[in-house]
């Protein structure tokens, strides 16, 4: 079956976009489908990184367009779940050193090996934003309960409009139940008030996220992160299964609050 | 002002002389590479004369990059172009002298949207009393810009960063948190009404509004000029 190509995209910075490549990526592999990262964030490379692969790589996507190694040698096979690849960008370039028409013919060649393609884009609305999503089948837009994130996601989720790869799909990271209830931070229902799109992910803050960041280990290998539960269901939903979205609420009350602490404390 | 979300962003890494027609909503787009203007402008009308009767008819409009051009090379252009059948609307460039070459000869310098206005009404000014209205039925996010004439209805909301500038009213049957302008030609008797009005900055002719603070239920509401200020009613049916 050829792939279905997915572009992750915010326009803001560090609302975590390479965090969801990776962690989507790593939960369809999980599924037993074949899948390849592809890092478009070309000189500022990261996904490499979060996976836990930087010190595999011998060619980049640079190298693949401009033909120096073959699309096979530039695929890095994650060992621990080895239905999961990469193709990662390249650090010494800039983002024109490819252009959107290379990563359509990239992708086409993906499309027959793989079941999925999830492509980490760059912020921005420029050169690397155009070639992360001239491939793209499903455009995810990511963003945080803020309200500069929000207004970057409304713009992206214009241009992807007007670029007819819509209609796009969001997912909202990094929420802080306590703080929504406190009305300090935007709900859930007021970012998708204004920017009126598919919801397919809410993600809680989550610690773990840093520490598996750091570990290289995408947080959906960690079965007990509430994180890792969001993105699996995320990859859920890309594979058309209806699953309900988690009760970001922590726990019942009192009790439930301090069972969880006892089981956190119990690691 | 924003640019319009559809704008081609230019393109840094064209091989000299190499160029590129795209079809834009406006019609066709021509970029053209970088090198001596009269190479250019030969390659340019080669390359249409090979697309032969397949382009004939259409609006063209050129991105002739960092070039700076005199009248002469525009004006010879042109009727270069326009012995092919061809019609050129407007020059984008990064240069403010090729610019005013253009705008002398009456091309536009950047890609508005003709579905919104059309040129001559541009041209011609103040509109009072022209009952045009253009209907926008979709969303308008942040980016976005709609400038027109006359008179503004959007089915849709219009978030923040979103913009519109109209002649005459501005009617919104949505949300509006983005900006308005109502009667941007001078004509104070202009008003914005919404489902909805929270705009980020609310202008009436020459005056400018905020919106206030407001909690609650959401209402619809009229704005207008009363005594040379802004002022916004609940609408009652």
């Amino acid at each position: 079956m050829p792939a279905k190509v997915v572009t992750i995209t915010s326009g803001k910075g560090g609302v975590g976009k390479t965090t969801a490549t990776a962690n989507i990526g790593a939960a369809l592999a999980q599924n037993d489908l074949k899948v390849v990262c592809l890092d478009a964030d070309i000189g500022l490379r990261n996904l490499d990184v979060v996976l836990g692969l930087e010190n595999r790589i011998v060619y980049d996507l640079v190298d693949v367009v401009e033909g120096r190694c073959r699309l096979k040698q530039a695929l890095i096979r994650d060992k621990r779940l080895p239905e999961l690849f990469l193709i990662p960008a390249a650090q010494k370039r800039d983002k024109s050193a490819v252009s959107p028409s290379d990563m359509v013919r990239l992708c086409n060649e993906l499309r027959e090996e793989f079941d999925w393609i999830i492509i980490d884009s760059p912020a921005g609305i420029e050169r690397g934003f155009r070639n992360a999503i001239a491939p793209t089948d499903i455009v995810v837009v990511i963003t945080n309960p803020e309200v500069s994130a929000v207004r970057d996601a409304d713009r992206i989720i214009g241009l992807v409009e007007s670029e007819e790869k819509g209609p796009a799909r969001l997912i909202i990271n990094r929420i802080k139940p306590s703080m929504v209830r406190k009305g300090d931070m935007l709900s859930p229902e007021d970012v998708l008030e204004l920017l009126a799109v598919e919801l397919i992910g809410l993600v809680p803050e989550d610690e773990g996220v840093v520490t598996s960041t750091n570990r290289g280990m995408p947080v959906v290998m960690d079965g007990r992160s509430r994180a890792g539960q969001a993105f699996r269901n995320i990859a859920q939903r890309l594979m058309g299964a209806e699953v309900p979205f988690l009760d970001l609420e922590e726990g019942g009350g009192l009790l439930g609050r301090l069972a969880r602490r006892i089981r956190q404390g119990g690691d | 002002m924003h640019p319009a979300p559809e704008l081609p962003l230019p393109d840094s890494s064209l091989q000299p002389s190499k160029i590129q027609i795209k079809g834009i909503k406006e019609g066709l787009l021509v970029l053209l590479g970088e090198g001596e203007w009269s190479e250019i402008r030969q390659a340019l009308l080669e390359q249409l004369d090979r697309q032969g009767e397949f382009l004939r008819g259409a609006r063209l409009a050129l991105d002739v990059g960092d070039a700076i051009l005199k009248a002469v090379d525009l004006g010879s252009l042109r009727d270069g172009l326009s012995e092919r059948g061809l019609y050129l609307w407007a020059v984008l460039s990064n240069s403010p002298t090729t610019e005013q070459t253009a705008q002398m000869l009456g091309l536009e310098t950047r890609l508005t949207k003709p579905r919104y206005a059309s040129m001559d009404e541009y041209a011609h000014g103040g509109l009072h009393g022209v009952e045009e209205a253009v209907m926008v039925a979709r969303t308008l996010r942040s980016g976005a810009s709609v400038q027109y004439p006359g008179h503004v209805v959007v089915i849709g909301d219009v978030n923040p960063g979103a913009e519109i500038i109209a002649g005459g009213n501005v009617v919104v049957w949505g949300r509006l948190r983005g900006l308005v302008h109502a009667g941007a030609n001078g004509d104070e008797g202009a008003v914005v009404c919404a489902l909805d009005l929270r705009p980020t900055q609310l202008r009436i002719s020459d005056q400018i509004a905020l919106s206030p603070k407001r909690k609650g239920k959401p209402q619809p509401e009229i704005a207008s000029l009363r005594n040379g200020a802004v002022v916004a009613e609940p609408w009652k049916p």
